[in-house]
């Protein structure tokens, strides 16, 4: 039953966030499809992963503040806004296409 | 028991708003009705007027659409057209006696757009009539100026409160190597004005603040946010908001670039019906140590100029949609963020946003910000967005001057007594690699910053990470291999060089303080404006 207990997601980032993540724009990824409570794994959990376990970039601040996703960080579900998905309660499936976006400011 | 009053309240101020929106709507739609007509009778005017009289064919087949069949059309013109006349178009004001609703040289200007049904002549009277405010004329106001000047927009206005510089030029299309130093608003009008001189140019040569920024927007009818700080981001969506305009949003930074049209459709705080504003989207401003400008991240001129002409082709979209008859109207194109990144695969993507925020502090029934708020200056965008001050983590006696470290490698040093020698000390240069290769001090070594802050130090639990590259401990060793040569650690500005020289130490390469470790004051800047004026400068 090895299946059950990872989900494989992609999980991208983009605007420099890269930058935190082995500067690596795209990762595949197989992560535990319950949490640390053996709930199922929501965006909140899967961003805690991502800090625990994928960043090697000490500068966590830069990415997580105040336990979620720092200001300036758009997270899209599938190609759509989490607003539209339920934020961080969102539960992760199979094949998920999850992008993390920072703001870029120049012009 | 009646509901209290303030739900009567706000209820009565949603329908007003509701009907405030509709209302402007049935205007619109009327004056492109009345419009509409009067072009199809004009249409058949000049027919009559330019061709001879049409061969008799079966009455039952003429089409109508022009007006009545030829043989009858004269009189009948003759009675129609004098009233016609005298009701001013809203868009089409054609002087008395004029036969065409454009001036021969337009036609052929913009012969090539006019023939697209997505412009066509009503598309193209409403560009002309219509005036445009950029916000930012550098990378992206630039390209997006020119795009709208070419096409015709009746009239543009440019914000900017700086001058050209060198560094613009790669990027910033419209300014020149002889205009380095004129204001940039100056600067692009002389291009725009050679570019298309039927354009009428606005120029505010100051930066948007929170008290001009209503009256400023008030008299266009869209806005560019072509700017370059989350600040004037934010400050530019408000104002639009509250003005009821529709915002095409965008920036850029390195290979990567944002597109966003925001507000659209504009209707008034607290309609649903309304496009999200920049609030809905980013309701808190990032970080300011997250906020990178291209001086220092860097930027490639394509990617800001894609971006910049994407600007101009939403904004003639939004500025001629549904100008066409024969085309079904359509509503605005629902929220979304083209994410354009040059070196990925597809280069570009685009998602789907949210639409407005049910408590945006901009654009919802219960918005703090109002016009009140924003010309009383209470508004402190600066201060919402947050400051970064220059880095100030030393105590004097770990820092040297730029003079002094000259001395150190010139004379005898002042702290030793030394004679001179590059290699009494270590000379750390803490730019990234690619920014070292362009040029550095003699015998300086390259510790990139990104390398410094991604090293971890062994924190209380001693836990080094597994996963650790062994490229980041390399430095490290490689510096505690000389236990008795003092570092001086230099960047370009002198911030990073700081937080470096507490790294170092917090990596234990001080050896308990028993060596010296320092930072050269003011970077490489300071070392160029006072010692080797050839260093330089980028």
């Amino acid at each position: 039953m090895k299946n059950d207990d990872t989900i494989p997601i992609t999980v991208e980032f983009s605007g420099g966030l890269e930058m935190l993540f082995s500067n690596d724009r795209k990762h595949s990824l197989s992560m535990p499809a319950k949490d640390e409570d053996g709930t199922l794994s929501n965006i909140a959990y899967l961003v805690r992963y991502l800090c625990d376990s994928v960043m090697k970039d000490p500068r966590k601040d830069l990415f997580v503040l105040d336990g979620t996703v720092r200001p300036g960080i758009l997270v899209l579900i599938n190609e759509a806004d989490w607003e539209l998905e339920g934020e961080d309660k969102y539960e992760i499936k199979n094949g998920d296409n999850i992008l993390f976006v920072s703001t870029l400011h120049g012009g | 028991m009646a509901p209290p009053p303030v739900l009567i309240l706000e209820s009565l101020r949603q329908q007003i708003a509701s009907c405030e929106s509709q209302l402007q709507d049935l205007r619109r739609q009327l004056a492109e009705a009345e419009h509409q007509q009067r072009a199809a009778q004009q249409h058949a005017h000049d027919r009559l007027r330019t061709s001879a009289p049409a061969p008799f064919g079966d009455p039952l087949t003429h089409d109508m659409r022009y007006g009545i069949h030829d043989d009858f059309r004269s009189e009948v013109f003759a009675a129609l057209s004098q009233g016609e006349e005298e009701q001013a178009g809203e868009e089409e004001q054609r002087p008395p006696g004029r036969r065409w609703p454009l001036d021969a040289v337009e036609y052929r200007r913009y012969g090539r757009q006019l023939i697209m049904p997505e412009v066509g002549l009503q598309g193209q009277l409403r560009l002309k009539n219509a005036a445009v405010l950029i916000i930012g004329m550098g990378g992206l106001g630039c390209p997006a100026a020119a795009y709208l000047a070419g096409a015709g927009v009746g009239t543009i206005g440019l914000v900017d409160g700086d001058v050209v510089e060198e560094s613009n030029l790669h990027r910033q299309i419209l300014h020149s190597t002889a205009r380095v130093g004129m204001t940039k608003v100056e600067s692009a009008m002389v291009a725009l004005n050679s570019l298309n001189p039927n354009v009428k140019l606005v120029s505010h040569t100051t930066r948007l603040s929170p008290e001009t920024a209503l009256s400023t927007m008030q008299p266009y009818d869209l806005v560019l946010d072509c700017t370059d700080n989350p600040a004037s981001r934010y400050l530019i969506s408000d104002t639009c908001v509250l003005l009821g305009k529709t915002l095409v949003s965008a920036s850029a930074l390195r290979t990567d670039g944002q597109l966003m049209v925001l507000n659209n459709p504009p209707m008034p705080p607290g309609s649903t019906s309304g496009g999200p504003c920049y609030r809905c989207v980013f309701p808190k401003p990032p970080p300011p140590e997250s906020v990178v400008s291209c001086g220092d991240g860097g930027i490639l001129g394509p990617v800001v100029g894609i971006m910049g002409v994407l600007q101009a082709l939403e904004a003639i979209k939004v500025l001629t949609r549904n100008s066409n008859p024969s085309i079904p109207e359509t509503p605005p194109d629902p929220p979304s963020l083209l994410i354009f990144s040059a070196y990925s695969s597809p280069m570009f993507r685009s998602i789907r946003l949210r639409t407005r925020k049910a408590k945006c502090a901009a654009c919802s029934a219960q918005a703090s910000v109002t016009p009140e708020a924003l010309n009383s200056g209470s508004l402190d965008y600066v201060q919402f967005c947050g400051v970064i001050n220059p880095v100030d983590a030393l105590s004097p006696n770990e820092r040297i001057s730029v003079n002094n470290y000259a001395k150190i490698r010139l004379d005898v040093n002042p702290f030793t007594g030394t004679e001179p020698s590059k290699d009494s000390h270590i000379l750390v240069d803490v730019r990234e690699k690619v920014e070292f290769d362009l040029c550095n001090v003699e015998g300086s070594v390259n510790v990139p910053f990104s390398t410094v802050t991604s090293t971890r130090s062994s924190g209380p639990n001693g836990t080094s990470n597994g996963q650790q590259g062994n490229e980041e401990q390399s430095w490290v060793s490689e510096l505690k291999s000389y236990p008795d040569k003092p570092i001086f650690v230099l960047c370009r500005r002198g911030n990073d060089s700081q937080i470096t020289v507490k790294k170092m130490r917090e990596l234990g390469l001080d050896l308990g303080g028993q060596r010296w470790i320092g930072d050269i004051k003011g970077g490489l800047n300071a070392w160029r404006d006072s010692v080797d004026p050839e260093f330089p400068e980028y």
